[in-house]
């Protein structure tokens, strides 16, 4: 921060720089950027200082002595109920959901957005329009219909049975951005292929999987972020031994038993932040491409 | 994509255009079973229910509106509707003003812009769990922000909205800001870049102030942007349930309850079906009430033209 205020008046306008209006400008860009990094500033300092100094005093304060032993705990010790294996087992619990229900709804998500854009039929506006409707509808009302169907195809607390819940939450918005881009490729590529003889696999395989793949790393983006950061469906469809890390960690951090460690919580907390943030400036523009597909209707 | 290309080609001149098509009915399967079984028949029967008796297991004991006598008449629904509508309200007019805000300065061409928009919009990342605890730690009472504020020598600072019934809304507040409002900043800021520098060229020769343009140029125009970035957040705001349970878990006492924890609550601890189903079906109506306003303004005029 220091540095935006040291070259920011040191711009390429010498003559405007220390114009009052800029002051203002970098002035509350800087005060409200404090706001949102704080929380993860104090994040990092509590997890890395010991319980006696967190007793002490001061949040904001940096550590005096650096330990990294909160970290370990967080991830191999803390207890919820009577498991004590830490958030290691969360976090395997989300990997195996993350990663069929990434593939399983990416996968359908493309393929109907194919045949929305490309292979219209009779109906195939109206189950989009549902489909996109649906995404309004609150979760509440559809929870336990949902709890129903997976009992009666046995997936109920399964891991299973939240990857398909997964996916049929995440189709919507996934279809709408397969459909939006598969409508932008020019129609005469298709209709080429179609006189050449090529079926609706073909086509899909050859001509449009190629020419997606920028749309398939912002769905996939979009999908990692919004599938590890679920609470909600965890809660309802899973057991003990099969949450995902985002319901092992509120139980670990708001458990009443035991006295509280505010570090190992904090540590925690940032474990399970870890991966949509190692996303989140990895993928830099794209992500906001995918928030931005994922919000604007095309 | 309007123009009308040939039709003959697409139609008339395949005959086995049924038979290929087949293939994306038998590909959309899966689209048509979600759109159908469980957008639609999923919301039916959780409707239907919510007239039922049911408690453990749903059944057909048919009670008319009695669910919803009830749910009116329970307090914690009650606290739970003017909780939603104080943190709603605010929520709406902060994340518009301080979105907008912080686009129009990021628009200003400015240096570090890039470096500013990944911290206004990385806490969209993370999830309403990891930001609900977070902030939880920082209000903490005894070695938060108030405890460091009182160390500083101000001795009777209270800012304790954790554990204090009339505040803790804003409490949430705070921490839902600083997780929802990069989004619609980036939406807004989209929609900021949309303008033409013409808009602007022709403001300042007439003389117009930057802020007075803002308000009263680029704001209407930009009224489609607004729309959508309030359906958004009114949409995120009926949804609202992970972040009160990860940090405040409804207390002190009821006094941070929200309409979609108490409809999991009792349907899935409290055993009570009927009344999960029939707060259930009023935030539909509630969605109902926001979104089909909604449609007709975006859908309902531009068909026609």
């Amino acid at each position: 921060m220091a540095d935006i205020t040291m070259t920011g008046p040191r711009g390429p306008k010498p003559k405007k720089a220390f114009s009052r209006a800029n002051i203002f400008l970098y002035g509350t860009l800087i005060m409200v950027s404090m706001y949102y990094l704080l929380p993860l500033y104090v994040m990092v300092v509590t997890s890395l200082k010991g319980m006696p100094e967190i007793r002490m005093g001061n949040v904001f304060g940096p550590p005096m002595e650096i330990t990294f032993e909160p970290w370990v705990k967080a991830w191999s010790q803390a207890c919820t109920g009577i498991n004590c294996d830490g958030l290691s087992r969360g976090f395997g619990n989300s990997v195996r959901i993350l990663i069929p229900s990434l593939l399983l709804s990416v996968t359908i998500a493309s393929i109907n957005g194919y045949a929305l854009s490309n292979w219209k039929f009779k109906g195939s506006e109206v189950f989009f329009t549902i489909l996109i409707i649906g995404a309004f509808i609150p979760y509440q009302t559809m929870l336990y219909p949902i709890v129903i169907l997976l009992r009666e195809i046995g997936l109920m607390g399964s891991i299973g049975g939240l990857v398909l819940v997964h996916t049929i939450f995440g189709m919507p918005i996934l279809t709408l951005l397969f459909r939006n881009y598969f409508a932008s490729i020019p129609e005469e590529l298709f209709k080429a292929a179609r006189v050449d003889g090529a079926g609706f696999w073909q086509i899909y395989f050859q001509i449009m999987l190629p020419m997606a793949l920028p749309i398939f790393v912002v769905a996939i983006i979009l999908q990692v972020t919004g599938i590890w950061n679920d609470f909600l469906f965890g809660v309802i469809y899973t057991k003990p031994s099969t949450y995902p890390m985002t319901v092992q960690l509120n139980n670990i951090v708001n458990s009443v038993q035991g006295i509280k460690e505010y570090n190992v919580n904090m540590a925690a907390t940032l474990l399970t932040g870890l991966v949509p943030l190692i996303i989140y400036f990895a993928s830099g523009k794209l992500f906001v491409r995918g928030i931005a597909a994922g919000a604007v209707k095309g | 994509m309007t123009v009308a290309s040939d039709p003959p080609l697409r139609t008339a001149k395949r005959p086995n255009r049924l038979f290929k098509n087949m293939m994306a009915k038998i590909a959309s399967i899966p689209m048509i079973l979600t759109a159908l079984v469980v957008f639609v028949g999923g919301t039916a029967w959780t409707v239907v229910y919510s007239f039922t008796g049911s408690r453990m297991l749903p059944k057909t004991k048919w009670v008319g509106l009695d669910q919803y006598e009830r749910l009116w008449d329970s307090d914690r629904w009650i606290i739970s509707i003017k909780n939603l509508g104080i943190y709603g309200g605010c929520s709406m007019v902060l994340t518009l003003v301080l979105g907008f805000c912080l686009a129009a300065c990021l628009d200003r061409k400015i240096r570090f812009e890039s470096a500013f928009r990944t911290i206004f919009l990385y806490p969209f990342a993370l999830s309403f769990v990891v930001t609900g605890l977070a902030w939880q730690w920082i209000l903490n009472p005894d070695f938060g922000l108030q405890s460091v504020v009182r160390g500083w020598g101000w001795e009777t600072f209270t800012f304790n909205p954790i554990n204090d019934p009339d505040t803790v809304i804003f409490g949430l507040l705070i921490a839902g800001l600083w997780q929802g409002t990069g989004l619609i900043m980036c939406i807004m800021l989209a929609g900021l870049r949309g303008i033409d520098d013409d808009i602007w060229n022709a403001a300042k020769v007439d003389g117009i102030g930057t802020v007075k343009t803002y308000v009263v140029v680029i704001i209407p125009m930009m009224r489609p942007v607004f729309i959508t970035a309030l359906v958004l957040i009114a949409s995120g705001i009926i949804k609202l349930y992970d972040l009160v349970v990860a940090q405040t878990g409804g207390g002190p006492g009821l006094s941070s309850e929200v309409p979609a924890k108490y409809v999991i609550e009792l349907m899935f601890r409290a055993q009570n079906l009927g009344q999960g189903f029939a707060a259930s079906s009023m935030m539909l109506l509630s969605v109902v009430i926001i979104l089909i306003p909604w449609a007709y303004l975006e859908f309902g005029g531009r068909k026609n033209g």
